[in-house]
């Protein structure tokens, strides 16, 4: 290697990049200067006021469009004769597949979020094409070389497990203001905005908890002739006051914890106060349609100040008043969004009045935000040393020398005197689940857990799957999206109930053959459809154990995804007892490549789905169900092979459900066509289904 | 008098016209009337007869809005002479200890690494930058992006190919050259990366440049001149009452060396939750590399050994910095000789394949200057914020072995 910047790979080779933010703005930049001549470029995303403090390429005007196509427009104004072919796509979108990834000489992965990378990493496994990953958090960053049968592929280390709290510590006993916020935004707030459908923990688990949970349920619905001042004092009261009450006749809980404060608004606000609010914003609400905001009525304007608790409970009332009223259509529906100012409004204030009743410091609203929106800290820096490592890493790997590869951290204190450290990247892992196939074991109460659980739980969340395949032996267990109601699957929690019902009416029909005659009769079509959906589903539903090929103690699920072409096998073990705080998803998965949660001190902690790297970063699909939250760990060290390695690493789970939109769609055409085809019912083996479907 | 259209975001972000040229005319009025020099930055509602104008300059301390008929503001400029050097800042408020909602949205991301209290340093401050090649080209980027308050750039050289080859900021359009100087054609480019940053150009040789000229400045960055310059440069920044803090940038080949002057530097940072006061103490350039070299600790990096020679090299010949081909390679190893003999060192801490990709590597490597102009711009804004352990006193990397590594090169050894 005489000279890395005169190699003669450089020009002919063909890249794929994959992530245009933050690192791919940069990296855009150093491939053209360093006379790259055919760079593709993969970016779903679109451009953010936000990513202008980095993302150099982008402009305001820019604005809501294509990072991919606006970065190759930028970088041919100073290169203009190479050429750059942007993709305005999820790289997880179907055309992405084995085949498209041959085509290229190396993967450079500028990506943000933990289920892309797995997602590539594999893709690169099946297509054996070399992988430069690299991630940044504020001054910390990382760039590693995967070549298959070379190095260790992305997964082969482990990765920081997403950080959860347990129930009880969201629901009764916080201790940490992070707990606040996922109980302000994960449970008040879907309770209150989003559907009402959902399973929500909100209320404290008292005593008896049958005759209270009922209670407290009414408590959220506004009366018919309740008006919105008189609800919203009774809403504060009865989440702030009446809960900590509840809480705290349960004199066990709090042997050894400080009590909380229940806070009432009457001793927060004088009722004169309030009033004057409400006249205030009742003529600047409406005025102000487009952007409504709680702290723009209240007078309040560094979003860095930190509010007292009167502040807290002034805003508050604001925002619940300003949904309820002005934003009275999106009621019902309402997801957190970090771009959503005044939910952002809503649940500082909320968490911060929590806080105050627990004894925890308050923060301001832009603190709260942070770790509500799960806000990566990037700066343009790191970004810029990270993509000149990647680009260096490449043209070792495109040059095929193999001995100079790196895996290179940047550090924010220096070790042994380096800011820069290489490392000798490692072997491929040899008990790794997805390049050497090694069996992973699942623990599972297979007499109690649904087919449902194993695969949003495990398949989806632990194993990064977007279209797995689940067999046992040679029946076919279960496919993804093969046969989904979009709108079902929208849905999904709220027809579940309504679906397990329909599938006790229809199991009794069937008995008496009266299915022919008597389904037009009491379904319309929809219900039909759903009637179809859930038989194709029944096993979805049905706990392990009872499926036509049972999942008990000792029997092989083989996992596959299609698109990644990438297999796995786990051994179940039967097992009774979970410890609910511990293990709350009542499974344990085995021989995953996964490090023990690290968790440290809540100012690294940044929410729901967190991520390594940059920009792109801010706009991931958040997981919704679970209370969890995940935690930076940055460079925590670990051995591992009796090295010392630095992680500076955030790992996310995401759901992503809109990917797979426009398959689902397919399926509803077709289902409408097979609307009579209850033929099907006499076929309850879902493999069989299946085979008559696809043909 | 010159005129000329400027970038189309020199307006506040939040106009809702933003990207609208049509109704929105900007252009640069240079003036030179008595002494001074100002600018009209923006201009909105051309067709309305108004104009709104901020003018910041440094012996302003708040932004001043006025709001003229077209006609009257011209004459208005010519009548406001006591204005010798001035920064312009749009939507930013000097007075206050606030920032703007529109720099709290667009730094949010680097706010969350760095804090509110070092943004309005970084913000407040002025940064002079010498030798506008590739590593300084990625090094502008990065703290104009980070947001300082100013910048100002040195660089009389025309566009030649070479000039090019590394620095993104130039596009290879020779019409848009039109006998214009880099800086100043880097300086469109860095202009148009962040709306809040003053970019301006100084014409002239930065080794003539008084005392007074530097005093305006909170950090001043030298590249591609003589160990001559540099060591000047230093002085005459060290001589001023305030601290500016002092850097020296060089990129050869895939190899590069930050050196970081910051005098005496006092910080304050966490260690164990509790806040320390911390204070290092920095040679001058010339003292740094007037340490004999046998008495540096064995590891020290090779390339600083070899940058050494190269500059006494250059230096010995009367050359310009980076003047030095392969032809120069034999008396290059000769001199390396004779230095390693006075300073009694081994001539293998100085290899001479490194020396040779030295020399031959004219052109910057563009991974290496992103590399050198990242930690840079790391340093910079370090030293501007208060936040963060400064290195010192010397950074090196290669990218043929990927290592970053400081060196403390100073009179003192470090591990007294
Ligand atoms: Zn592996």
């Amino acid at each position: 290697m005489a000279s890395l910047q005169h190699s003669p790979a450089i020009k002919d080779a063909k890249v794929l990049m994959v992530g245009a933010g933050g690192i791919g703005c940069e990296l855009l930049k150093t491939l053209a200067l360093s006379g790259f001549q055919d760079i593709h470029i993969i970016d779903m995303d679109t451009i953010e006021v936000s990513n202008l403090n980095r993302q150099f390429l982008f402009r305001q005007s820019h604005v809501g469009q294509s990072k991919a196509k606006v970065a190759r427009d930028a970088v041919l104004k100073f290169r203009p004769h190479i050429s750059i072919t942007p993709y305005h796509a999820n790289v997880k979108d179907p055309s992405f597949n084995v085949d498209f990834f041959k085509q290229f000489n190396v993967v450079l992965n500028g990506l943000d979020n933990l289920d892309a990378r797995r997602h590539v990493n594999r893709l690169c496994l099946a297509a054996d094409v070399p992988l430069v990953e690299s991630g940044t958090t504020g001054f910390l960053g990382q760039v590693t070389v995967h070549v298959k049968g070379k190095t260790e592929c992305y997964e082969c280390q482990p990765k920081p497990a997403p950080k959860s709290y347990p129930v009880c510590t969201i629901t009764s006993t916080p201790s940490k203001f992070v707990h606040c916020i996922v109980w302000a935004k994960d449970l008040l707030f879907a309770k209150l905005f989003g559907d009402k459908n959902q399973d929500n923990d909100l209320n404290v688990r008292s005593g008896d908890v049958a005759s209270s949970s009922e209670h407290a349920d009414d408590a959220f619905e506004q009366r018919k002739d309740e008006d919105v001042e008189h609800y919203r004092r009774r809403i504060y009261d009865h989440v702030f006051a009446h809960n900590i009450e509840v809480a705290l006749s349960n004199e066990e809980t709090w042997k050894n914890r400080n009590k909380p404060r229940p806070i009432y608004s009457k001793d927060v606000l004088s009722d004169k106060l309030s009033q004057q609010n409400g006249t205030v914003d009742g003529s600047s609400a409406t005025d102000n349609l487009p952007s409504l905001s709680a702290m723009t009525s209240l007078g309040l304007k560094n979003p860095q100040d930190v509010w007292n608790l009167m502040e807290n409970s002034r805003v508050f009332l604001e925002a619940l008043k300003l949904f309820l009223v002005n934003r009275k259509k999106e009621v019902g529906n309402l997801t957190f969004d970090k771009d959503d100012q005044l939910a952002v409004e809503f649940v500082t204030a909320a968490a911060n009045i929590r806080a105050a009743s627990f004894g925890i410091p308050l923060h301001s609203l832009f603190e709260a935000k942070g770790i509500a929106g799960n806000i990566v800290h990037a700066v343009a820096t790191t970004n810029a040393i990270v993509a000149g490592l990647i680009v260096i890493e490449a043209i070792k790997v495109l040059e095929k020398n193999t001995d100079a590869y790196r895996m290179t951290y940047c550090l924010e204190h220096p070790s042994r005197k380096m800011l820069l450290m290489p490392v000798e990247p490692f072997e491929p892992n040899k008990s790794c689940y997805v390049c050497f196939k090694t069996p992973l074991t699942l623990e599972i109460n297979t007499r109690r857990s649904k087919l449902r659980d194993f695969v949003e739980k495990i398949v989806k969340a632990k194993l990064g799957m977007s279209y797995p395949l689940i067999m046992v032996g040679h029946a076919l267990l279960y496919e993804f999206g093969d046969d989904l109601d979009e709108d079902m699957v929208k849905n999904y929690s709220a027809n579940l109930e309504k679906v397990k019902s329909l599938l006790c009416v229809s199991k009794r029909f069937l008995k008496g053959q009266l299915v022919s005659f008597l389904f037009p009769l009491f379904f319309w079509k929809k219900a039909l459809m759903m009637m179809i959906w859930s038989f194709s589903h029944f096993y979805y539903f049905q706990v392990l154990s009872e499926l036509p090929s049972p999942v008990m103690g000792g029997t092989i699920l083989q996992v596959e995804d299609l698109q990644q072409e990438f297999t796995c096998n786990i051994s179940v073990k039967h097992r009774e007892e979970f410890d609910e705080e511990k293990e709350p998803d009542e499974m344990v998965l085995s021989g995953l490549t996964e490090a023990p949660s690290m968790a440290k001190d809540d100012n690294h902690s940044i929410g729901n789905g967190g991520s390594t790297s940059n920009a792109l970063s801010a706009d991931i699909t958040e997981a919704k169900t679970d209370v969890e939250v995940e935690e930076i760990s940055d460079g925590t060290e670990y051995i591992h092979s009796g090295k010392k390695r630095k992680l500076p690493e955030v790992s996310q789970a995401t759901k992503d459900v809109s990917d797979d939109e426009t398959r689902n769609h397919k399926n509803v055409e077709k289902l409408d066509d097979e609307d009579d085809d209850i033929v099907m019912l006499d076929h309850p083996d879902v493999d069989n289904q299946k085979k008559q479907r696809l043909q | 008098m010159n005129s000329r259209i400027l970038q189309p975001n020199m307006r506040p972000l939040t106009s809702p016209n933003f990207t609208g040229f049509s109704n929105v005319i900007r252009f640069v009025l240079s003036l030179f009337a008595t002494g001074a020099r100002l600018r009209i930055f923006r201009f909105t509602s051309f067709l309305s007869n108004s104009i709104e104008l901020k003018v910041v300059s440094a012996q302003l301390t708040s932004v001043r809005a006025f709001d003229f008929s077209i006609f009257s503001s011209l004459s208005f400029f010519v009548r406001f002479p006591a204005i010798n050097h001035y920064l312009y800042r749009l939507g930013l408020n000097m007075d206050g200890e606030e920032l703007t909602e529109q720099e709290t949205a667009l730094y949010d991301r680097q706010i969350r690494v760095w804090g509110a209290d070092a943004q309005r340093r970084l913000s407040k401050s002025h940064i002079l930058v010498c030798g506008m090649k590739g590593t300084v080209a990625e090094f502008c980027k990065n703290i104009v992006l980070a947001g300082v308050g100013s910048v100002t750039l040195v660089d009389d050289r025309v566009v030649t190919e070479e000039a090019l080859s590394a620095n993104f900021l130039i596009p290879p359009d020779e019409s848009v050259y039109g006998g214009r100087t880099v800086a100043e054609i880097c300086g469109d480019s860095l202009r148009e990366f962040n709306p809040m940053v003053s970019v301006s150009v100084q014409k002239g040789d930065i080794s003539s440049f008084g005392g007074d000229f530097f005093d305006k400045f909170n950090v001043v960055v030298i590249s591609c001149c003589s160990a001559g310059t540099k060591k000047l440069i230093n002085d005459k920044c060290r001589k001023l009452s305030k601290r500016v803090a002092f850097y020296t940038v060089d990129c050869r080949d895939s190899c590069g060396e930050i050196f970081v002057d910051l005098q005496s530097y006092k910080y304050s940072k966490k260690k164990l939750g509790e806040t320390v006061e911390c204070e290092i103490q920095y040679p001058r350039l010339e003292d740094a590399i007037s340490v004999p070299w046998k008495v540096l600790p064995k590891k020290v990096s090779k390339l600083y050994f070899a940058m050494r020679v190269i500059e006494s090299f250059e230096e010995a010949e009367g050359r310009k910095a980076g003047e030095i081909t392969i032809g120069d390679l034999p008396a290059l190893l000769k001199l390396r000789k004779e230095i390693c003999e006075t300073q009694s060192l081994n001539e293998s801490h100085v290899p001479s394949i490194l020396l040779e990709r030295l020399v031959m590597g004219a052109r910057e490597f563009p991974p290496a200057c992103a590399v050198i102009g990242g930690i840079l711009g790391q340093e910079v804004i370090k030293a501007i914020s208060g936040k963060g352990d400064p290195l010192k006193n010397f950074f090196f990397f290669d990218a043929m072995d990927g290592k970053g590594i400081i060196e403390d090169i100073s009179n003192e050894p470090p591990n007294k």
